[in-house]
């Protein structure tokens, strides 16, 4: 009996919480699609369409806003922090992971610490290198101010990763004939795929949303990418182009959603080992 | 085939000494256990051997040639880990072709190499399996075949079997020392397990804190034993170490008689004994007892282990002392201070 009245309980506990996860991703769907005219009317429900829907604000977002160039300018400051975090992260993990005795946990643990600082404090110091640099106002400013919080988290994350591969493996490679380097290219870092991947799309996402360094340190608006251009291209003075602005967020959102969807369980063992290892 | 030898061959880490200046040499195509307690510094010699760790101090080896500083990949020496350590992103055939790819053998003979040590281990059928699919004793074929493809000079063994189950555990003992006698390969091998080592190897090696006790054949490590470690540590009930006029007499449970039955022979103990509790184990007895009257006085009487090699029930019972002998010539008698043995040898030395 108790348990004939636990399982509708359950699923409306999880059609509950899917609505409220998902609720505002619709709200911002239909929105794209309204006219400005049912937007704004009191009264207009909000989830159906009392007009018929456009492509227009689409369209404006694409053709008559600098969005394109902002997408392709997080596209490319995406595409190189990820690289750049990869090529430093997947290395720097690997060896605090073989480090035996405490170092190799306490500098993982450290590593760690360092992300904890919130850029917020770390903005003034870094846009006066960023100026000394001659690297303010271009995307390179933010291809090279970003690792420095992807690289800890990732080098974290990863470590967990590297420790469950048993030293054994990179041993049983080295007696096999490789190099060092070989024995981690054709034995270890297979393993670790999943973690590279959790990596790549974590230093994405982050590239796409980090606001603070990217509204401080470009101004211009050719160099802005999506989280500080969408804002100040769609918002003037306190003119909101709500229609506009949910297409510029939701496209970005999507596929990001999809691949975090994807990586989940990897994103999660992540975690998991990496925070077992650190204990 | 080679003759692995070691110098004075030391390893610590910070103050804690694991390898405490060893000096040993195979024989060329043996099977050479070595055996001891865990944290006896077995472990961290095969890996000195193996060239994944760096020696402190002292030489190493391989027909006359160093091999300190030598990388492992050009050692030719093969390993068998205690997890076998199989390569989990590849299938079993990758995994057995891996040394021979790494080494760049052309793939015609790569097959050759491959069919035939999947003959002789028949895994045949196994090759295209992922290692994560294979049980243990399926896994541990995998790994000896991963070390023999490519005939290395060197077999190490890392207690390959200690993660079998104890039903197969025997049956894969048998088929290892057959798999040497094929190959001829030297090799050691370290277990902290003496059944593994008694059953298996040609000689042992007897390593404690780091230093080696013995090396002898097993019946020479059996009935000679050189010190009262591995007269302790050998056997299963072990020698039974007891004191007599400032000496230490080591005995065999199966050597006790009862003094009716004693054969005329010249006697090195007379003692009695008041059994505790006796114990059926199929085709022999323990009995295990105090001693009350025959050895030096001591605080608390010692304790002994004796073996009555019959399944039919004993005549003794537990409660009662018995007058128990053992001869001259089952004794082995030790030094109290230095643990050395002092009477003379009983197998003659191979």
């Amino acid at each position: 009996m108790r348990t004939a009245a636990r399982k509708p309980l359950f699923y409306a506990a999880i059609v509950l919480l899917v609505l409220f996860t998902t609720l505002p991703v619709l709200y911002a769907v239909i929105t794209i699609f309204k006219r400005e005219s049912e937007l704004y009317r009191f009264g207009s429900n909000p989830f159906l369409y009392e007009t018929s829907p456009t492509l227009d604000h689409l369209i404006y977002l694409f053709t008559d806003t600098a969005f394109p160039t902002f997408a392709m300018n997080s596209l490319i400051i995406g595409l190189l922090v990820v690289a750049i975090t990869v090529a430093l992260a997947v290395p720097a993990a690997y060896a605090l992971a073989r480090l035996t005795g405490h170092w190799g946990e306490r500098s993982g643990m450290a590593i760690f610490l360092v992300y904890l600082i919130p850029p917020t404090l770390l903005f003034i110091p870094l846009f006066r290198i960023v100026v000394a640099l001659g690297l303010a106002n271009t995307i390179w400013s933010l291809v090279l101010v970003l690792p420095t919080i992807t690289i800890p988290f990732c080098t974290w994350l990863l470590l967990g990763f590297f420790r469950s591969v048993p030293p054994q493996l990179d041993e049983a490679a080295l007696l096999d004939g490789c190099t060092r380097l070989q024995a981690f290219w054709k034995v270890v870092l297979p393993q670790a795929l999943p973690g590279i991947g959790a990596c790549i799309v974590f230093a994405f996402s982050l590239s796409l949303s980090n606001y603070i360094y990217a509204v401080t340190f470009v101004s211009e608006s050719a160099a802005r990418n999506i989280s500080a251009g969408v804002p100040t291209e769609l918002i003037r003075g306190d003119v909101y182009f709500w229609p506009s602005l949910m297409a510029a967020t939701t496209v970005v959102a999507i596929p990001l959603g999809i691949a975090y969807g994807l990586l989940f369980d990897y994103l999660v063992r992540g975690f998991q080992s990496a925070g077992a290892g650190g204990e | 085939m080679a003759i692995l030898t070691t110098r004075a061959l030391k390893k610590h880490y910070g103050r804690i000494i694991a390898v405490d200046g060893v000096d040993m040499e195979t024989r060329d195509g043996e099977l050479l256990a070595v055996l001891g307690p865990s944290g006896s510094g077995k472990t961290t010699l095969m890996r000195m051997v193996a060239g994944l760790e760096e020696p402190s101090a002292g030489e190493l080896f391989i027909d006359g040639r160093s091999i300190v500083g030598v990388p492992p990949r050009s050692r030719n020496i093969a390993m068998v880990f205690q997890n076998y350590a199989l390569y989990p992103n590849m299938t079993v055939r990758d995994n057995i072709l891996f040394p021979l790819r790494a080494r760049k053998m052309p793939p015609d003979e790569q097959r050759r190499q491959l069919d035939w040590v999947a003959g002789i281990l028949e895994i045949t059928d196994l090759l295209d399996r992922r290692p994560t699919r294979l049980s243990g004793g399926q896994s541990q074929r995998v790994a000896l075949a991963r070390a023999m493809v490519r005939t290395p000079d060197l077999f190490l063994f890392d207690e390959p079997l200690s993660s079998l189950d104890a039903q197969i555990r025997s049956q894969a003992r048998g088929e290892l020392r057959e798999l040497h006698d094929r190959t001829g390969i030297t090799t050691l091998y370290v277990t902290h397990d003496q059944t593994e080592a008694l059953g298996l190897a040609d000689r042992i090696m007897v390593m404690e804190k780091g230093t080696v006790h013995q090396i002898g054949t097993p019946q020479q490590l059996y009935y000679d034993p050189a010190d009262t470690f591995v007269a302790g540590f050998i056997g299963d009930p072990p020698m039974n170490l007891l004191p007599l006029d400032g000496r230490i007499i080591g005995v065999r449970p199966e050597h006790f008689h009862l003094a009716a039955e004693a054969p005329n022979d010249e006697i090195a103990l007379a003692l009695d004994i008041e059994v505790e509790h006796l114990e059926f184990l199929g085709a022999e007895w323990l009995i295990y007892g105090v001693v009350r009257r025959g050895v030096t006085e001591q605080r608390r009487p010692p304790r002994v282990i004796g073996r009555l090699r019959q399944a039919a029930m004993p005549t003794l019972a537990t409660g009662e002392t018995h007058h128990f002998v053992v001869t001259r010539r089952d004794a082995c008698v030790f030094d109290p201070e230095t643990g050395q043995r002092l009477s003379q040898a009983k197998v003659a030395v191979a």
